[in-house]
């Protein structure tokens, strides 16, 4: 016989309070259900994605990314934090299903959690320990929201108002769980203990073990009001919880594990306009791309409701950064708003308005550089390229296209380079080194193994041509047989798929891949990360793609290509990871192994490196926009560059250099700070 | 509002090298990609945007020949609903007044309230525009830089030298020349074109259209280009060189010692 009457058998004001613990639930999970339901009609009416595929690495993402929570701690105090709560929640649970049960009835224990039993004494010192530590980590996150408030929470005004207050709403809103629920079994045990019953064991230092100390002495009547109140508490803020997480950023509690399961999978690869469709029928749409929410497919929808609001993607974004219209954030964020809005909880759905315009902005979605800096730090799997990429093809198709942006695409259809430079010239640049390094250019008589794509960067740029000429020398001495495809060669068209201009990109990839077919090449390698990056993953060529840094990685180790010590002991290098060879491709080793193989170099990593590479805001036809800005993405690298001691700036991208080399003269470090292709210094370092 | 635009097929200068040919009376145009005049762009951007805004439709004419074909596809992807191909080997080498005596017959086979040109071309001395008003007697604006539609009228904004602004009336139905600048021209993605790549153009030759041979193409021509060439770089050009600072001071020694400074 238990000392306190539980709520099943209480009765207040004559009214049996069990009344209320079935009441509670029914109306609570009515209300939840109703609303689920208004969210998921936006998902319906979506677009179709296919994201049923690849179940293992499905799976696996869930164990690492949602169960592991293995983004968070990439920032510590926030990603701590919230991995303490996360577990605690999944801990707790089981308890708060339990609770519902218990207000019905009062000794209910799932099979073999009973107070006596094994597993349920671990589990309820467990649970104790982790209801102490959310309501500790809830405790210090308001702190930190409420006072602290570190920078990247903070809600530009083009954005509208502060989240603050949400924010901390929540945090309380667990922290009343929390108490509430340890007040219910501390009440319970402080009676137990002064009428000399059996005691339940509370853990020393727990929340409960706390709260019950402090009523030892408290009146008996007081503990049953106590007892009984924090059970309702707890009931109704659990299902108020629940009703009001789909209202807002706390949706991820709900949707970030299916968010998770149903993220990308691929790398580096664009969505095609409409998944199902065959290339002629893209062609006879009436419209494409994204205009309207209902565009989006309903995986980017459910992204839209996954955003925690956490702020990572706008506080990794290079065009955040520096001041351009785009806050990824803000992306998520306004999404849902308009699904919201669009879809309300009452009354009947509205029309879609065009999203450009109304909810977001033209400059927004030409400010993307499609880096994937956004994508690599999102803790829940949220994509944004796509849904950028997607809604550049609904401008496009209207005719949208900023005035600087249209010249290189018009060049681009009648000469396949962005230069409007002439085909016949592509193949100019081996004249120089036609004595010491001849270069086959493919024209069907002629074979090779592999292929050199060279891009149309490399093969026109009066500078760049230098990155094509250490790469035809670097693989004529890793004993390449090697050929370029020469006026044969269009561009890759990596940055017109991304531009959005899809049937520019097919001609253009359709015209490459026979060029490339009949070429008969076993292989293709590449200087440019960005032809790297859409042979590989844009094209599925049935023939691998390499880029050099690889092949001369394996040069060097195999002993075909040595390398000279440095003779210039105070030059420092550091390497800056390119955005498509690095993020969207994983190639981060080769190069570095490459650069360290030089005998003698002495080189230091940037703050931002690797994954979090600071994107040039090369990408591509980016090098043609005019976005608004304060400061310049690369002018902002070489100052990472200066402050990690380096005097070399060793990228291997010639979009990265171009800019490197622009922004080194812009930041005032001409003459102190070089920058140059991995290709060209090895180039330089070779025993000849 | 029926508007009628006048466009041209012409050689590509961003994407092109331009080389004088042999002759050296022309350019070598081997190689050279060709596009639609950046003036009749515009034209045909504010063409559609009129009728986007009181009704109407905008119909394209080009003089050319098959390749012209290109042109009047773009332009109609862009949002021109009928496109007219003025094609006969007698209209070669037509000068302006040959031209616009060929216009002038294809725009009196319609009813437009409004008549528009590219301010000018890659030849013909910027002329088309006022011949064609004067021959088909109508009231003429050039340079225009806004259009206004009013009842039975328009208002046009003139560009004047010295970047002042001129606001006039002209009666319709009229002849426009338009100025780059006007407006944005909209993006023609690849899509567009295919789109229309199927409709009908409806094409006119020189009996078609009721013009006598004698008087368009060579034959009729009474101007000739006689020389084309690049101008060489005079002298007085001086590079300054030195830091940003030196540079700076040479700078303002020059503007002093010039009075351009006091």
């Amino acid at each position: 016989m238990e000392p306190l009457i539980a709520p099943a058998q209480y009765t207040f004001l004559g009214i049996p309070t069990v009344l209320f613990s079935v009441l509670i639930p029914i109306v609570g999970i009515a209300l939840f259900t109703y609303i689920m339901a208004k969210r998921i009609a936006p998902l319906t009416r979506a677009r179709k994605d296919e994201r049923f595929d690849a179940i293992p690495q499905r799976i696996w993402n869930v164990a690492l990314i949602w169960l592991g929570q293995i983004r968070q701690p990439r920032y510590m105090m926030g990603g701590v934090l919230h991995i303490l709560i996360f577990f605690g929640f999944l801990v707790l649970a089981l308890r708060s299903m339990s609770l519902v049960v218990i207000g019905v009835i009062p000794d209910f224990a799932l099979p073999g959690f009973g107070h006596d039993q094994m597993i349920g004494m671990i589990y309820n010192v467990a649970k104790d320990y982790a209801a102490t530590i959310v309501f500790v980590a809830c405790f210090v996150a308001a702190i930190r929201r409420g006072i602290f408030r570190p920078e990247r929470y903070e809600v530009p005004a083009r954005f509208g108002k502060d989240h603050t207050a949400e924010a901390v709403f929540v945090l309380c809103i667990i922290m009343t769980l929390m108490v509430s629920e340890s007040l219910f079994e501390a009440a319970l045990v402080a009676a137990q203990i002064q009428t000399g019953a059996h005691a339940h064991f509370l853990p020393p230092g727990s929340l409960p073990w706390f709260l019950q100390n402090s009523l030892l002495n408290t009146p008996m009547e007081t503990l049953q009001t106590l007892h009984v109140a924090a059970y309702f508490i707890h009931d109704f803020t659990f299902f108020f919880f629940l009703c009001f997480l789909p209202l807002g950023k706390h949706f991820h509690v709900i949707t970030s594990l299916f968010n998770v399961y149903f993220m990308r999978t691929r790398r580096g690869n664009i969505k095609p306009i409409e998944y199902g469709l065959s290339a002629e029928e893209m062609e006879n749409l009436k419209s494409i791309g994204v205009k309207k929410l209902e565009d989006f497919t309903w995986k980017h929808i459910l992204d839209f409701y996954t955003c925690a609001d956490c702020g990572r993607c706008s506080d990794q974004c290079p065009a955040n950064t520096v001041g351009r219209a785009l806050s990824p954030r803000f992306i998520s964020i306004k999404g849902r708003e308009a699904v919201f809005n669009t879809y309300p909880l009452t009354g009947p759905i509205l029309k879609s308005e065009n999203l450009v315009g109304n909810v977001y902005d033209e400059d927004e979605i030409w400010s993307c550089t499609t880096c994937g800096a956004c994508e690599e730090e999102c803790p829940i799997g949220i994509e944004y390229i796509d849904k950028i990429v997607d809604m550049r093809r609904g401008l496009v198709d209207d005719g949208e296209v900023p005035q600087t942006l249209q010249k290189p695409m018009q060049a681009l259809a009648k000469r396949g380079n962005a230069w409007g430079k002439m085909e016949k010239k592509r193949a100019d640049w081996t004249k120089d080194i036609a004595e010491e390094c001849p270069v086959k250019v493919v024209d069907g008589e002629e074979s090779v193994n592999t292929l050199y794509f060279v891009d149309s960067i490399s093969s026109f740029d009066d500078r760049m041509v230098d990155i094509a000429k250490s790469t035809a020398k670097l693989l004529q001495a890793a004993g390449e047989n090697f050929g370029i495809l020469g006026k044969a060669e269009k561009d890759s068209g990596n940055e017109v798929i991304r531009f959005g201009e899809e049937f520019l990109y097919q001609d253009l990839k359709n015209h490459n891949m026979e060029q490339i077919k009949e070429s008969g090449a076993k292989r293709i390698v590449t200087a440019d990360p960005h032809a790297f990056n859409a042979l590989k993953n844009d094209y599925q060529l049935s023939i691998p793609v390499e880029h050099i840094s690889s092949v001369v990685t394996r040069a060097v180790k195999a002993g075909k290509i040595k390398l000279k010590t440095i003779t210039d002991a105070t030059r420092v290098y550091t390497y800056h990871d390119p955005c498509y060879l690095g993020r969207h491709n994983g190639v981060y080793e080769d190069p570095r192994e490459a650069l360290n193989a030089i005998p003698g170099i002495r080189t230091v990593e940037m703050l931002k490196s690797g994954d979090r590479s600071f994107c040039c805001s090369g990408g591509g036809l980016m090098l043609f926009y005019e976005p608004h800005e304060e400061e310049r993405m690369a002018v902002l690298r070489v100052k990472m560059a200066a402050k990690a001691g380096a005097n070399v700036i060793v990228t291997a991208c010639p979009f990265c250099l171009v800019n490197m080399e622009d922004a080194i003269k812009v930041a005032g470090y001409e003459g102190k700070i070089e920058a140059l292709d991995l290709v060209e210094l090895l180039d330089q370092h070779m025993v000849k | 509002m029926e508007i009628l635009v006048c466009v041209k097929r012409v050689p590509d200068t961003a994407e092109n090298e331009i080389e004088l040919n042999s002759a050296g009376n022309d350019i070598e145009r081997d190689d050279l990609v060709y596009s639609v005049n950046e003036w009749d762009n515009y034209a045909v951007e504010e063409a559609i945007q009129i009728v986007d805004k009181v009704g109407g439709t905008v119909t394209v004419v080009t003089v050319g020949d098959e390749d012209a074909d290109e042109v009047l596809r773009r332009e109609m992807a862009m949002g021109a609903q009928n496109g007219i191909l003025l094609n006969d080997e007698a209209f070669e080498d037509s000068d302006a007044m040959g031209i616009a005596t060929l216009l002038k017959a294809a725009a009196e086979k319609g009813k437009y309230d409004l008549i528009m040109t590219g301010a000018q071309a890659d030849a013909g001395y910027a002329a088309v525009g006022g011949m064609l008003a004067a021959m088909m007697d109508l009231p003429y604006a050039s340079l225009v830089n806004m259009v206004e539609v009013g009842d039975g009228k328009l208002t046009v904004g003139r560009e004047i030298e010295g970047g002042n602004q001129e606001i006039n009336e002209i009666e319709l139905p009229c002849v426009l020349s338009i100025q780059t600048g006007i407006n944005e021209p909209r993006y023609v993605g690849i899509k567009g074109i295919r789109q229309v790549s199927g409709i009908e153009i409806p094409e006119f030759d020189a009996a078609g259209l009721g013009v006598d041979p004698a008087t368009v193409g060579a034959a009729g021509a009474k101007t000739k280009r006689v020389d084309y060439f690049i101008p060489e770089t005079g002298e007085g050009a001086e590079m300054l060189t030195g830091s940003t600072e030196e540079i700076i001071a040479k700078l303002i020694d020059i503007m002093k010692a010039n009075g351009g400074l006091k």
